[in-house]
């Protein structure tokens, strides 16, 4: 992965950003910003990474020091090492490094995800990371920040991506299992360990018995440590019956969902739990019994609200459909530019980061 | 994991069992490929979708793309419903029925109309209703298993009944199944038998003595059923070709009653089978002109016989049904159009083996080996038949274009184009997207999005620097194309990372291989 940029000798910067809006720059390591001499969420290793959220992707091992949210710190401890240099911040609260003024805005995204607001000399700039328009009941709710030059993801930047509110999914998802249950099948839902998972446990609570696998669970006692407000799971342990299973709802991450494991399981039925459910072909990709479009990712309509609150005159676009979708911002007379990245692959290196913690 | 065939018809006699009655024949219809005549054309269709849903044409185009599919883009991008109805599927396909003949507007009022009252899912289906083409995952036999599960019946009975000739708007549900219309209905056709292809040497076969070798013909494979009068040509598809075919028309006065042959149809000419590439001009065609009578003649060549004096000898052994089969092709007034396939003969495996080299010489793809006592199974059973294909052709060439997957897919640079060389240019000859671990889909795509030179759209043009080896099963002149030829069923046998750009084939190359085709 690293190695993509590596070659690259030229630097990927913006005319437009440096002459009106000097507080960021797109370099081969990161989102740099110069005046406050630390990146947001860096891929390769520099003194300050501050953070949006804990997917892999987003955070990477080897800096010298992180900033991110609160609630984020336990995740990194538990994926980057407990001995990190780590400094969080609340939402709303405003530090300042070198002149820069900083400030953590939720995303919505997952628990502890945040929007970085940096303001320099009465310009603003907002690095949204990944985001998402629609309360899911765990992640503090996205909040609009006012800003002069907006940088947004667009893994759904397609008008095919519209979402159904998520209780409608919920129930989908609630009748489903019901209906494997009477089958005499076992409802495995495949949802990444980070967000996904601690969603679908909130909302799916008292439905039936919730069983989740170690690396979910891991992530739960950490959130549970700080507060969080996550309803009880069980930690999958050989000692667990296949009917105890088959009674409740099994949540395993992408990278086991065609294992051995589930092989063993009494007739296994795997929901998948991703936006990319939302086409078919993808349904059939994945193989799964079952697919719900269920996203922490803005869809169009919640890209399009979310740009058009911020009164951002610009907009930059770092993963996903991003030429398409910065294309489409020009032609809606918002100036907008294609950024390349290296985030938007989560599942990818969500399964690294399991491979390493089983 | 439970089998997916299995839910699939667990969910179809689901269906059957609770279904409206009036839509249930509609549904066999439909499933079995019994169109109806497509009311309004897709360009208007998607005029229509674009103009409500308020998204720009290029973005349509971009979402399209990443769908896949048109009926499933259209579904998606509308906006929400504003109304609900009730009506069944029948009505439904009623409705687009009685558009037919109607003006634009009216078409248009009726579709924007059904539009606002359907969710994605129902939208989705109506979109196919229009269009008339479901391409879903359940095949003929999936669905006479369910509705014999459902119903009751003997399977093989209900694959006649549905593969005979009935409307949908003309028949019950009962009566289908009863195989009412099938009495009087002379058309059924028997399963075809298969081969599995051979993948050891075929001394582990054993004895030759007890072995038959045949070309294996690379054309359509056919069933000729002339039961009371009537002839009927099925393709392998369970399509009935009659009309395609009227040269093989003359069988209907020439064959007994109770006849019905195995074979190929291929196109024949001056005595000598043409490159599949001819035939295709042949396929698929309301009507046939002149010119692609003369141009491309058909031929059938007989490979066995099924029913004989109106008796299924299905179960007497080849070599039996061979001899039969000999006699009837010598009473035959008609010489040249109908064909016996050759038995070729061989006294040892190795001989065989150099002969089948010679495959490509006749235009075939290699052998058949046939068990000498073997019966005429239904569909494809291991052991008794053998396809001994030629290994396939492959050129070298290099990747000009990348352009991303659908769906889950279109994060990554999975659909690539690739070039021979012409001179100093290189011209393009292949599309395909097959053939990739997923590893290597990984490595490619980071080639491309580092070495992306341009943009169009979706695609990428790339650097030429990775070459691929492609192999393919045919090659055919094409005035679509700019090379002037295309290949037939290209697909990635392996990345060359053991060659350079400058190492690649020519487009000479290519177009000598063409020439020896069609000499």
């Amino acid at each position: 992965m690293l190695r993509l940029l590596d070659r690259g000798t030229k630097t990927l910067t913006c005319n437009a950003c440096l002459h009106t809006m000097g507080l960021i720059k797109f370099t081969n390591k990161g989102i740099y910003c110069k005046q406050g001499d630390f990146y947001i969420d860096p891929w390769r290793p520099v003194d300050l990474a501050v953070t949006t959220h804990g997917h892999a992707d987003h955070v990477k091992w080897g800096n010298k020091a992180y900033l991110c949210h609160d609630l984020t710190k336990s995740i990194l401890q538990q994926r980057l090492g407990a001995d990190l240099k780590i400094e969080t911040l609340p939402y709303n609260k405003e530090i300042t490094i070198n002149g820069v003024k900083i400030s953590l805005f939720p995303a919505g995204h997952v628990i502890g995800s945040a929007q970085i607001r940096l303001e320099y000399k009465g310009e603003i700039c907002v690095v949204s990371g990944d985001y998402k328009v629609e309360y899911d009941g765990i992640s503090t709710a996205f909040e609009p920040v006012k800003c002069h030059s907006f940088v947004s993801e667009s893994t759904f930047g397609l008008p095919i991506y519209k979402w159904q509110p998520q209780q409608q999914i919920f129930d989908q998802i609630g009748d489903w299992v019901t209906n494997n249950q009477d089958k005499g099948k076992t409802s495995v839902l495949v949802a990444y360990s980070l967000g996904k998972a601690q969603r679908l446990i909130k909302n799916l609570t008292g439905h039936s018995p919730i069983y989740v696998h170690n690396s979910i669970e891991n992530l739960n006692e950490g959130f549970r440590r700080s507060g969080v407000d996550l309803p009880e799971t069980i930690r999958i342990n050989a000692d667990i019956k296949k009917e105890t299973l088959q009674q409740g709802i099994v949540i395993v991450p992408p990278a086991l969902a065609e294992g051995r494991w589930i092989k063993n399981l009494q007739s296994a039925a795997t929901g998948v739990c991703s936006g990319w459910m939302q086409v078919r072909a993808s349904r059939r990709w994945r193989s799964a019994d079952a697919g719900f479009a269920l996203s922490d990712h803005a869809d169009w309509p919640g890209l399009l609200s979310a740009i058009h609150a911020t009164g951002a005159e610009k907009v930059f676009v770092t993963h996903g459909f991003t030429a398409t979708f910065s294309k489409y911002l020009n032609e809606i007379g918002i100036a907008s530019e294609e950024v390349k990245t290296q985030y938007g692959n989560e599942e990818e290196e969500e399964q690294e980061i399991l491979v390493k913690e089983a | 994991m439970s089998n997916k065939t299995n839910d699939k018809i667990a969910a179809l006699v689901d269906y059957f069992t609770n279904a409206a009655a009036e839509d249930m024949p509609y549904v066999i219809a439909m499933f079995t490929g019994k169109r109806p005549k497509r009311p309004v054309s897709t360009a208007l269709i998607k005029e229509w979708a674009i103009e409500l849903s308020g998204v720009p044409a290029w973005l349509f185009g971009e979402s399209y793309h990443s769908v896949g599919d048109l009926s499933e883009t259209i579904a998606l991008v509308l906006p929400p419903p504003i109304r609900v109805t009730d009506r069944k599927l029948h009505e439904w396909i009623k409705d687009l029925a009685a558009l037919n003949g109607k003006d634009d507007a009216a078409k248009k009022e009726f579709i924007l109309w059904a539009w606002d009252s359907l969710d994605t899912q129902q939208r989705f289906i109506f979109n196919k209703l229009i269009s008339g083409n479901f391409r879903i995952g359940v095949s003929h036999k999936m669905l006479v298993n369910a509705l014999a599960k459902q119903s009751g019946t003997e399977s093989n009975k209900i694959m006649h009944s549905i593969m005979g000739k009935w409307k949908p708007e003309e028949i019950t549900f009962d009566e289908l199944i009863a195989g009412a219309h099938v009495n009087t209905d002379n058309s059924w056709p028997y399963p075809f038998c298969l081969a599995y292809a051979l993948e050891v040497e075929p001394v582990s076969l054993g004895a030759e003595e007890s072995w038959q070798a045949e070309w294996k013909w690379d054309g359509i494979r056919g069933q000729i059923v002339k039961r009371n009068g009537e002839l009927f040509i099925w393709s392998r598809g369970e399509e009935l070709v009659t009309d395609q075919f009227p040269e093989l028309h003359f069988l209907k006065d020439e064959l007994a009653d109770g006849t019905v042959l195995d074979g190929e149809i291929l196109s024949v000419k001056d005595g000598q089978v043409q490159a599949f590439s001819i035939l295709q001009q042949r396929l698929n065609r309301k009507t046939i002109n002149k010119s692609q009578l003369q141009d491309a003649p058909i031929g059938f060549y007989t490979y066995d016989l099924l029913e004989h004096a109106t008796e299924d000898i299905r179960n007497k052994p080849l070599a039996e049904r061979r001899t039969l089969l000999e006699d009837l092709m010598e009473k035959l007034v008609t010489k040249d159009i109908a064909i016996l396939s050759p038995v070729v003969s061989f006294a040892n495996w190795d001989e065989l083996a150099e002969i089948r080299q010679g495959a490509r010489d006749n235009n075939s793809e290699g052998l058949m080996l046939k068990k000498l006592d073997s019966l005429y199974h239904s569909g494809r059973k291991r052991g008794d038949w053998w396809k001994w294909k030629i290994n396939p052709y492959t050129v070298d060439t290099v990747m000009i274009y990348a352009q991303k997957g659908s769906g889950r897919r279109a994060n990554f640079f999975t659909d690539y184009t690739f070039a021979v060389r012409d001179g100093e240019k290189l011209i393009t000859v292949a599309k395909a997207y097959s053939g990739l671990t997923d590893l290597e889909i990984k490595e490619v795509d980071r080639f491309v999005k580092k070495n992306a030179v341009e943009k169009f759209g979706p695609v990428r043009t790339v650097k030429p620097e990775l070459v691929f080896e492609i192999a393919f099963e045919g090659i055919a002149e094409s005035k679509r194309h700019k090379a002037g030829l295309a290949l037939r069923f290209p697909r990635i046998a392996r990345w060359r990372k053991d060659k350079k750009a400058d190492e690649i084939n020519t487009l000479d190359d290519l177009r000598q291989l063409l020439q020896s085709t069609l000499a």
